[in-house]
Formats: structure tokens, sequence, C-alpha cells
């Protein structure tokens, strides 16, 4: 069958091309219906990347982060109408050691290949994950952003060690939040301490125990782990920080994409014997384990609301636009597309 | 019960030297006709998916069906009528014998040579055919429309700000179409081809839904040269 793909073939240039679906190679067809617009759409979208970068990506749909409804599956694993979280991650050979978002063959949606904006979406059934009608639709949106966090969190569990008294998070834009958000959730007796750079943005972090001004850290306070999620020029002295103010033997989980290298103060790493490793994506064990967060925390979900910056409702090419253009200027939050084009 | 109805009658007498009906040549991987059918066939609210065409093409088609699909019960073909009139017809009196015909029976005609056609139009004229009972697909109107009684000479340009295409899917409440066509004079069946008209021409009100551009018929040579430039291969058939 045709299919018809919304591809990004220029900067702030969207067009429609065509393509061809084989039902007869299988697989679960699936109809996107919420889309969350991540930082990375908008480097893309905005032409934010290098001219080498955007010569070879594009053109290429955007978006990876979605809701589906399932129209047809011939393996019988979803029924019609199930509402499920698409896995933009998609591997491509089998590995018992190294996850499926760290093989280098893997590839991703809306960075190595065509992401949602596309009519229907013939997927392997093990890159859905069956979500429950009662999660509100733009939060599951961006689930996708949610399991990142999972994923952190759980690399976390695997890595520190046991003295968990207190945890910082570094960054308080939308990853900062929702890991502060993960956090709160699954350590309840842990104190939850946020750091960053805006007051405003800071001041929606009412279920942490403290929020702190990256100027403002008290010379004295010390924390037995840290999560990075600046990102950008902002990672360099977030991570510097974080290895002042952390406890010997913590760990950092550094998440934050930066353009550049980034300095840091080795020397207190090793004197203090850190641990600092690195997340990026997430694998369908961090899908499950958020799906199921979603479904099982309502509170949760209610703070996660509130990230919900503007939600358009998708039916020409101008509205995908207007979409991106709202969330370029959003301060804090996610846009969200109802996909009905 | 809703059903998919796929028009695919035609003898394709405007394709040129070709002797196949157009619905039959290739695009891409595969008939004009399959991309058509593989849109309807895996939305799940079709009870049943009806493909009418010539006689001759019958055995055809299914060969083809199978062949894509697999074996199905999903999918009938059956013998379309002597106008697109009664083709519909034939698909009403196959529902009303295989399924009887309930008063919320919906028919979502479309043709088969429009295999552009987007799961949003499909679900869109479920919907819409589902509330008001008849809808049409339309897109605005982009070039000026010249209305000639002569054709020679203009009797007037309608403002086209208030006209559009038609295309299909074209749905329908079933037992209204049967109803309202069984009314018409034999006359009245000669002049009125479309099924739309008949509903508008006895006060019945049809929704609009919104088509798209690219929802193209693949009707002239030149058609199935933009079809296969769109889908961005090589045109088998030329």
């Amino acid at each position: 069958m045709i299919n018809s793909i919304y591809q990004l073939t220029a900067p702030r240039l969207i067009e429609v091309t065509y393509g061809e679906i084989d039902l007869s190679e299988g697989g679960a067809l699936v109809r996107p219906s919420h889309l969350s617009i991540c930082r990375a759409d908008q480097r893309y979208y905005q032409g934010a990347r290098s001219k080498e970068v955007l010569a070879k990506k594009l053109p290429m749909a955007l978006i990876h982060e979605c809701m589906a409804e399932v129209v047809f599956d011939t393996t019988g694993t979803f029924k019609s109408g199930d509402r499920v979280i698409c896995i933009p991650n998609t591997p491509t050979e089998d590995d018992d050691v190294i996850a499926e978002n760290y093989r280098r063959s893997s590839k991703f949606r809306s960075s190595g290949f065509d992401g949602f904006l596309q009519d229907v979406v013939l997927m392997a059934p093990d890159r859905l994950v069956k979500i429950s009608d009662d999660v509100n639709p733009d939060v599951a949106a961006f689930t996708e952003l949610i399991s990142v966090a999972m994923h952190i969190i759980s690399r976390f569990d695997k890595t520190a060690h046991q003295r968990r008294n207190s945890v910082g998070v570094w960054g308080d834009g939308n990853l900062g939040f929702i890991t502060a958000i993960l956090l709160a959730n699954l350590y309840p007796d842990m104190k939850l301490n946020i750091f960053g750079r805006h007051f405003d943005k800071l001041a929606y972090f009412t279920f942490a125990d403290e929020t702190i001004h990256v100027d403002e850290i008290p010379d004295d306070l010390m924390i037995d782990h840290c999560f990075e999620c600046v990102g950008g020029a902002g990672c360099e002295p977030a991570i510097n920080q974080m290895i002042d103010h952390i406890n010997p033997e913590g760990t950092i989980a550094l998440s934050g994409v930066s353009e550049n290298n980034v300095p840091i103060n080795t020397r207190m790493v090793l004197e203090k014997g850190l641990r600092l490793f690195g997340s990026s994506r997430s694998g369908r064990e961090d899908f499950e384990k958020t799906v199921g967060f979603l479904e099982g925390s309502e509170q949760s979900v209610h703070y996660l609301e509130t990230l919900i910056g503007e939600t358009f409702d998708v039916r020409t090419i101008p509205d995908i636009h207007k979409a991106f253009d709202a969330d370029s200027t959003l301060h804090l939050g996610k846009t969200v597309m109802h996909w009905n084009k | 019960m809703t059903f998919a109805v796929i028009l695919a009658g035609g003898i394709g007498s405007r394709m040129g030297n070709s002797e196949t009906p157009k619905q039959y040549l290739m695009l891409g991987k595969q008939p004009i006709i399959i991309h058509t059918i593989e849109k309807f066939f895996v939305c799940p609210d079709f009870e049943h998916v009806i493909v009418l065409t010539p006689a001759a093409w019958v055995a055809h088609t299914e060969n083809m069906i199978k062949k894509s699909l697999g074996k199905t019960d999903r999918i009938s073909v059956i013998e379309g009528g002597s106008t697109r009139n009664e083709t519909l017809m034939n698909a009403i009196r196959f529902i009303e014998k295989n399924y009887g015909l309930a008063d919320d029976t919906i028919i979502v005609t479309h043709d088969a040579v429009r295999p552009f056609v987007t799961h949003r139009i499909i679900e869109e004229n479920i919907a819409a055919a589902k509330k008001y009972g008849a809808t049409d697909t339309v897109v605005p109107a982009t070039d000026t429309i010249v209305e000639s009684k002569d054709g020679e000479v203009i009797f007037q340009i309608p403002n086209r700000a208030t006209l559009f295409q038609g295309q299909t899917p074209q749905s329908f409440n079933a037992k209204k179409l049967k109803e309202l066509y069984e009314s018409l004079t034999d006359e009245e069946k000669e002049i009125l081809t479309d099924a739309c008209k008949i509903f508008a021409m006895k006060g019945e009100k049809v929704y609009l839904v919104e088509g798209e551009v690219s929802n193209m018929k693949i009707t002239y040579p030149f058609d199935l040269k933009v079809a296969a430039t769109m889908l961005g291969g090589d045109l088998t058939n030329d």
C-alpha cells in the first residue's frame, strides 16, 4: 500500500513523499495519534546541526516521541484500536551483552531513518508497548523522553553504591523535571535536591525537598549521587559543580547532550574515586517500566501534565510548522501534536 | 456495520494504448487496485471489503488479492453493473443478501484508481457517514471553473471560493441510498451518474470531508507518470 511520509527536506521545509508498505513483510501497522517534539527534532528543523549532518540525514521524517493506535497486526500480537507507545530504537542484530540502545548497528527514528510524521507506520511488534486508555494521551505522547529518564535511573540503580541518603539533579528543563519526578516516586526516602539557573523553572519542582540556584549552592552542601540533565554549554560548570559537591565514591549520571567536548576536573574525579556513566536513549525494557509507571502513578502523571505546553491539531503541513515554531519559543515543557493529517 | 466498496468497474478506455484496465497497471511493486484495496483491508472498521470489477476480471482480481494478502474471507470480488450507480446497487444487494441491510449500514465507496487515499480520509468518511448519512470527499477548486452551455462562449464563471473538486471516498447510509435510487425514474437514473448528486437532488444533506490533492485519480497516461514519480520509482508500464 502507498504511504504518505512528511519529510524535512531542508531546514524549515517539510514536504510529503510517498513510499510503499509491503504487508507481506509482517508486523503491526499503526496510525500515529499524539506526537511530541523533542529538542533533537527542533535542531534538525531549525538547521542547527552541521551542514555535513544535515546533508547526511535529510530528507527524513521527524519525531521519535509517539503514541499510536494499532490499525492492523499481521502477527496477532495486538488488537485493532490498541493504544501503543512506539519505540524509536530499532535493533538490527542481537547481542547478549550490549543493550539495544547502545549497539552501533541499531537505527533510531528521526535520526537514522524516518520518524513518525507518517500516515501509517509498519512496526515490528516488539517495537510497540501497549498503554492503558486511562493515561493522558498528551503525556503518553512523550513516553519516550520519560523512558530515557527511567533508563538513566535504572543504570544508576545498578551502578551507584548503597548509601543513597541524598541525590542532586542538575538541570531545570524537561529531562531534569522528569528525572526528578521519577526519583521522587521511586526513592521516596532519598533527599532530592534540584539545581538550576532559572528561579521560575525551579518553582515547578514542588515535589522536591530542595531547589537551589546554581549560583547559591552552600559550600558545605554534600550529596551522595548526582544526575546531570543540563546539556549544551552548561554541561561544563554543572559537572564540575557536581564533582565539587559529591561525596567520595559517588556516582554521576551524565545525560545532557553537548555538541562540544566538555573539560572536567578529572583530578578530583580520581581523588574522590567517582563513577561517571553516560546514558542515551532507551530500549524496550525502559519503555515497559515507564508505561507501568504511568499506569500506576496517577499523581506523577498529574505532575507530568504540567509539562504539556501547547497542543496542536495538525491537519496540514502549515500546522506542523506552527507547532515547531511554538515549540522553539517554549521556555519549559513539551509541544504535542494531535496527528490528524 | 460498515463496508468498503471498491469500484473497479471501468474498462480503462482512456488509458492510451494499454489494453489492461488502468486499475490493473503496476504502480511501484503492486498493481494500482491492490494498493487501494490494502488501504481499506487494514482498516478495522470494515466488516467486509467488496471489490466490483468487470466480469472478465473477477477471477484475475481474486488471484491478485490472494497473492498479495493471502487467503482472506474479508474481501469479496463481484461483478459490477452497467453504470456507476448500478455497480453501487450490486454492492448493496451483496450486503443485503449476506449481512442484511440495517438502518445503520454504511458503505464507503472508493475508486480503485485512487491509491493515494489516506487513513485519515477513510476514517473521517466513516465517522461523517455515520453522523450525517452521506459524505463526499473534496478539495477546494484551484482552477477557475468556467461554465458554458454551448461549449463556445462563457455562460458564467462561478465564484471559486464556493467550488470544490469531488474525489472519493463517497460514503452513504446504504439503506437510504437504495431507497433514493429506487425512487428515480429511468430518465433520472441516466442523468444522475453520481450518488452524492442523488442525495443532493432529493434534498438530503451531503457532508464534505476534506480530501488531499494527492488523492488523485489515475485516469490518463499522464496521471500514471505523475503517480509513479510521486512514489519515486520507475514506471514499469511506460
